[in-house]
């Protein structure tokens, strides 16, 4: 083969090579926020993100517990928490009920109310008896698990 | 489901409009890629073929064809059985596995030519094999899909998978070398034609029965423990599992003289037992066993020590046991940034250019910018792997899922690491690029589980009514099912 036809074939086959890697790498960045139900933010609409961001809560993230780093994106659906299998987040844990605590929306807030556990739900430090609205960032304990919610 | 059916109560609330668009599956963009791949092989072929003085008919075309065929085949399967699994995967494990045959048909033709010039018998050509075994490949992978439709099922045959694959890694250690032994390492069963490496299925068996073991036994490796140094020890009698993995990686070095199967295993279970317990301390004292480990079998066997000879210095001995590693390394250096192009270089200088070699062979045909591509390929396959760990919900799944990626991972690390001299070589195969079936075979296994868990990770909840809810004091007794 002339070798100006090998130089080029060789030069377009590694140039088609890195772009099946460039078109692999643009799915990756596609669906990066997709799986954990957190949508990605745009450059374009930050200045929407961070108008919403003073008080709705957007998402719930688990900040401790095997389950940690996990987050749901909330819309106005109660998350049911506990070991049962129709749980929203379920738990794997043995100080953890099977129907645990709910929280859900009443307007613009978030309340969580205990469902009878056995070992508690607690907001911060204190024992939630009845619904308790819950604000952003503020610890929510179930068992070994704890949330929190966040914009 | 209309907004009408279920009246808005307390705590009980309709959507009031589909929350988010249904994920997109992925799947188009898969079978693009695939096809895309199909493109790069088929090209990649031809080259090979041009660069080699082979006549260019159209039969290179049906080739690719065939080979895009046989990949839509697992698409489908894939479509059928795994609707929502990520669309990554199954592209990267095409590409880098028909460079794969490409690169071994590059090689039969260098040693036919060779044998031509010397005047000896052609050998047998290679590629015919792993074809074959590609398609068994696909095969099992597509069996695989189909079989286990849910990954937590595995869970249930923890111990069964432990069992059978400490039977299947021990089995060509135990029997006599002329059944199990070729080329100085007892890695094999040779059944008649069919020689198959049992340690490439242990693999898979031996890392579900750890994510189940530690699932299981999680709680007992983080909670009891005495304070040392600023970080909590485990206690000696939980131990055990990495005890277990020690003696199994020491045994198989023992029994079988294989140190990139012995390493695979220990790192494998080191990695499982962190992750599942978050513990510093669980990696220090698995360091700390492999150093031990290491050590002991520098002092006991000699081939250990040839090994890290080579490794430190190939060029002392380069006419004897450094000759392989040298020409490897001339070979990429050769290759330099930009390859000689496919089928331009002389990849056939080095013994077993087509299995423990593949990546120098790549490497002088390809240059730095070829092997980068590949190697972010791998890492596509490994992190999405790792991402599917990550998003899946249940903790079986996470482990398995990331015992597998990081299986992947250490396994190309080990090789590339040996053959540019990073590492002392060890003889593993590179996962789809090298010529051995069983190699290829597991790991379209491993992959099949990993579609399964990706599947389980990005399928939609299954949306149930609300139902009401009784106080807790009123409920029944209900029968909740375990994972």
């Amino acid at each position: 083969m002339p070798e100006l036809v090998l130089q080029l074939t060789r030069a377009g086959f590694l140039a088609l090579l890195w772009l099946f890697v460039l078109v692999a790498l643009r799915v990756v960045r596609s669906d990066l926020y997709a799986a954990s139900g957190l949508r990605a933010i745009l450059p374009g609409g930050r200045a929407t993100a961070r108008a919403g961001r003073s008080r709705t809560a957007r998402q719930l993230l688990v900040t401790q517990g095997p389950l940690a780093g996990s987050r749901i994106s909330l819309d106005s659906r109660p998350i049911l928490i506990g070991r049962a299998d129709d749980s929203t987040l379920k738990l794997d844990d043995d100080y953890a009920s099977t129907r645990h605590a709910r929280i859900s929306q009443q307007g613009e807030e978030w309340y969580v109310e205990d469902l009878g556990s056995t070992n508690g739900t607690y907001l911060d430090r204190a024992k939630v008896t009845g619904p308790t609205r819950v604000p952003l960032g503020v610890p929510v304990r179930i068992g070994k698990t704890v949330i929190e919610l966040r914009s | 489901m209309t907004v009408a059916d279920h009246p808005k109560g307390l705590g009980v609330q309709t959507p009031d409009k589909p929350t988010a668009a249904p994920l997109p599956t992925g799947r188009g963009i898969e079978l693009l890629l695939l096809a895309f791949a199909a493109v790069l092989v088929t090209g990649a072929l031809a080259l090979v073929e041009a660069n080699q003085e082979q006549q260019i008919t159209r039969s290179l075309l049906y080739l690719g064809a065939a080979y895009l065929a046989l990949f839509t085949v697992g698409h489908l399967a894939v479509r059928r059985f795994a609707p929502y699994a990520d669309p990554l995967i199954l592209p990267s494990v095409a590409l880098l596995n028909g460079l794969g045959l490409v690169m071994i048909h590059r090689l039969d033709l260098a040693r036919a030519d060779r044998a031509t010039l010397l005047g000896a018998e052609a050998p047998t050509s290679l590629i015919v094999r792993q074809v074959a075994w590609t398609t068994i490949g696909i095969a099992l992978f597509i069996g695989v899909l189909w079989l286990v439709r849910d990954h937590r099922t595995l869970a249930r045959y923890t111990y069964t998978a432990g069992f059978v694959g400490l039977i299947l890694l021990a089995l060509p250690g135990l029997l006599p070398s002329s059944l199990s032994e070729v080329n100085g390492a007892k890695i094999w069963l040779r059944l008649g034609v069919l020689s198959i490496q049992p340690g490439e299925f242990a693999k898979i068996l031996l890392i579900v029965f750890f994510a189940g073991f530690l699932v299981q036994k999680r709680d007992l490796f983080s909670t009891a423990g005495r304070r040392f140094l600023g970080m909590e020890l485990p206690r000696a009698r939980d131990l055990a599992p990495l005890l277990v993995a020690w003696g199994l990686s020491v045994g198989v070095l023992v029994l079988e003289r294989d140190l990139g199967t012995s390493l695979l295993f220990f790192g494998i279970v080191l990695v499982l037992l962190y992750i599942a317990t978050e513990r510093v301390s669980w990696m220090l004292i698995g360091l700390s066993f492999f150093v031990g480990g290491g050590v002991i079998a520098y002092q006991l066997f000699n081939h250990v020590r040839v090994r890290v000879h080579i490794w430190l210095d190939p060029f002392s001995d380069f006419n004897g046991s450094g000759y392989q590693i040298g020409q490897a390394l001339f070979g990429l250096g050769t290759g330099g940034v930009g390859g000689t192009g496919l089928g331009a270089g002389r990849p056939d200088l080095v013994p077993f250019a087509e299995s423990d070699f593949m990546w120098s062979s790549l490497g002088e045909e390809l240059g730095l910018i070829g092997l980068a591509a590949v190697l972010v390929v791998y890492l596509v396959l490994v992190t999405r792997g790792l991402r599917s760990a990550l998003a899946v919900r249940d903790s079986f799944g996470k482990l398995l899922a990331t015992g597998l990626s990081f299986a992947v991972a250490l396994q190309i690390f080990v090789v590339i690491g040996g053959v540019t001299k990073l590492i002392p070589l060890t003889g593993l195969t590179l996962p789809f690029l090298s010529y051995g079936g069983s190699s290829l075979v597991a790991n379209y296994a491993l992959v099949a589980l990993l579609l399964r868990i990706s599947n389980a990770a990005r399928a939609p909840l299954p949306r149930r009514p609300p139902q009401p809810q009784a106080p807790i004091a009123e409920a029944n007794t209900e029968l909740v099912q375990r994972p």
